[in-house]
């Protein structure tokens, strides 16, 4: 049946393959992808028609979701509200920035210059600027009037520390973080990552040095960095809100948009350390007492991530980067995309081998 | 510069204030040289604002230039930078919204205790016994499509490569903005005293005390020690920062209430102030050059 195809669809590991293969068709992030881009034609999902077409998919999907009782009970719970909105509202400010990009990008293939540039003409504050303020501002007052009139907010049971909800669920802004949580510890999922992604957005000016594009919507003379800002964005942080939002049940088991949240559903968690796997499968000798050594292989990964895989990048598929950005900068580039790299990679480790934790000291907390 | 447009036709008495009575303003005034204009050059409107009727180009520069609020814009700007093609609005909104959350925010500090015993019963009543009730609600919607247009401001100006110097400081700032919004959130997401509330804010409680070195259940916190004497324990240690005591309670309502209604937004505003004064700084509206 088709509801069922969905929720197998929706299984994280699948959906997230979909969307990472597709994701660098649509944002190629180098000229060899680019022209495949373009010889596929999917630079026409930026036209009106192209528009048009992929949201109509999308209404209709949502619309035939909404006849489904256990879809209609996630999508229009209060607070998730917010989150159906964004379903629609990112990717509409997708299409329409990119398709103002297309537009841009087309001119200067023909040597004209950007949209933006043709309108250089000064104008008025007042009135021109006041009057657009003006109706932008009560179009939005008028928005939350009507949602708040129609629209109750949520307001549970007295809070009661004794009774935990299942599932009990941050606020939805944060539920891509909530979701690291199942593939890292709380101190790199929470406190980490997070910092490492503030620090990541602060640092994207003095990283990306290329000069070209500012000040217009454009995409080829960007394709790397809007392509790469795009993946964290779009995939890693409205993909994992979506997926926390309306995929994740009760003790936080995946449950397809169409599946009911059955309390009792058992799901096989069998996960099992690196360390496990190299001294109980591969040697049988059982783990060692001594902590370093037996996190030894753990450690050496971890620590060839971060020292040879940049210098081996450097030399081959960043090689140019490297050259442009200097030592600095490319260091730090190169560490903020590692980090970033570091959850898919464990995601497909832990979905092809159940691989729990890389280092494993319980000891003193530190699990990655 | 392609920006004389002299369009300075109407410039006659612009000193004085709406030179041509009636002749183009008054299409619509059937009777006389209209009410709205006498008062319009009344002695107590000229007193407030000074430049008159904005009829002529010079006027409308200087009522923006004397305006405290309108000068946070310059007096011109490129055509391409007010449509809403390009700024989708949204910082303006986002600075909108924040303000509608102030004023609702202080309309419910009439009624809200942040008491545990108080909390829950004031909600309740806001919505059922106070006129207007619903203030609550604006805040709440409000407070969530905060954090989707300030998401979406930062997601035009990367678009845009608005970015890119001279404008990385802002950009900074801008980040900085966002993380503080969603904190703003995230703070009052505790304030109702449901259930919702408080099992949100201890998911991320918890996340506090695996903080690497300052939380007593993080990696490293157990290195922070003079012989058997632990620095780092759970009566000190960043979650019992967060939540004023080792678990959710009385300590934290009145924390995260202080936090939300005065501590974040004090220093939200002090970040758009800078914010604001560096777009202008930074050589206005980005734009192609």
């Amino acid at each position: 049946m088709l509801k069922q195809f969905f929720n197998w669809v929706s299984n994280p590991a699948i959906l997230f393959s979909i969307f990472i293969v597709v994701f660098f068709f649509i944002f190629p992030p180098g000229e060899k992808m680019y022209r495949l881009h373009r010889r596929l034609k999917l630079d026409k999902l930026w036209t009106p028609v192209g528009g048009i077409v992929f949201f109509s998919l999308l209404a209709i999907f949502f619309l035939w979701g909404i006849t489904d009782e256990n879809f209609r009970l996630i999508v229009f719970k209060p607070d998730n509200i917010p989150i159906t909105a964004l379903l629609f509202l990112v990717p509409f400010f997708l299409w329409y920035s990119m398709k103002q990009a297309r537009d841009n990008d087309l001119r200067a293939e023909k040597g004209e210059p950007p949209h933006e540039a043709l309108d250089n003409e000064k104008v008025l504050v007042w009135p021109d600027l006041v009057y657009v303020e003006f109706i932008c501002l009560i179009l939005s007052m008028a928005l939350m009037i009507v949602w708040s009139l129609f629209l109750k907010a949520p307001l549970e049971e007295p809070a009661n520390p004794t009774v935990s909800p299942n599932p009990s669920k941050a606020p939805w802004y944060f539920l891509g973080l909530q979701e690291m949580l199942v593939y890292y510890d709380p101190w790199l999922a929470g406190v980490v990552l997070p910092t490492l992604i503030i620090v990541g957005l602060v640092a994207i000016p003095y990283m990306d040095i290329n000069a070209g594009g500012q000040g217009f919507y454009s995409f080829r003379p960007r394709m790397k960095s809007i392509s790469i800002f795009l993946f964290g964005f779009v995939v890693m942080w409205i993909f994992l809100i979506l997926v926390g939002t309306f995929l994740r049940g009760p003790n936080w088991n995946f449950f397809g948009p169409f599946e009911f949240w059955d309390v009792n559903k058992r799901e096989v968690l069998n996960n099992v350390n690196l360390s496990e796997y190299v001294y109980i499968f591969l040697l049988r000798t059982g783990l060692p007492k001594n902590i370093l050594v037996r996190e030894l292989f753990g450690i050496l990964l971890i620590l060839g991530y971060f020292a040879i895989v940049p210098g081996l990048l450097a030399q081959t598929v960043f090689k140019r980067l490297f050259q442009r950005l200097g030592v600095v900068r490319y260091s730090f580039f190169i560490v903020l995309l590692l980090m970033g790299l570091a959850l898919p990679i464990k995601m497909y480790t832990r979905w092809l081998f159940n691989l729990k934790y890389i280092v494993s000291i319980p000891e003193y907390f530190l699990n990655v | 510069m392609a920006d004389t447009e002299t369009r300075s036709a109407g410039r006659g008495g612009s000193a004085r204030g709406g030179g041509a009575r009636g002749g183009r303003g008054g299409s619509n005034g059937s009777k006389g040289p209209n009410v709205l204009q006498q008062l319009a050059e009344s002695q107590v409107i000229k007193s407030i604002f000074r430049t008159g009727i904005p009829r002529s180009r010079r006027q409308r520069m200087m009522g923006v230039l004397n305006n405290v609020f309108l000068h946070l814009h310059p007096v011109r700007l490129p055509k391409h930078a007010v449509k809403v093609k390009y700024t989708w609005c949204m910082g303006g909104l986002s600075f909108f919204i924040f303000l509608v959350l102030t004023i609702t925010g202080i309309l419910l500090m009439f009624y809200y205790r942040p008491t545990v015993e108080a909390a829950y019963g004031d909600i309740i009543d806001i919505g059922s016994q106070v006129p207007l009730g619903i203030m609550r609600e604006i805040h709440r919607w409000g407070a969530h499509l905060m954090v989707i247009t300030v998401w979406l401001h930062m997601f035009r100006v990367f678009m845009t490569g608005s970015y890119k110097p001279p404008r990385e400081f802002n950009w900074a700032i801008g980040v900085l903005l966002l993380t503080l919004t969603m904190f703003l959130s995230y703070t009052g997401y505790l304030l109702p005293w449901d259930q919702l509330a408080i099992w949100a804010v201890t998911v991320g409680a918890n996340m506090a005390r695996a903080a690497p070195f300052l939380g007593h259940e993080g990696p490293g916190a157990s290195l922070l020690s003079i012989g058997d004497v632990n620095f780092v324990h759970a009566g000190a240690d960043a979650k019992f920062a967060l939540l004023g005591g080792r678990f959710l309670g009385e300590a934290t309502l009145l924390r995260f209430y202080v936090l939300h209604c005065i501590g974040v937004p004090f220093i939200v505003m002090i970040l758009m102030i800078v914010h604001f004064w560096r777009i202008r700084k930074d050589g206005g509206i980005s734009g192609p050059t």
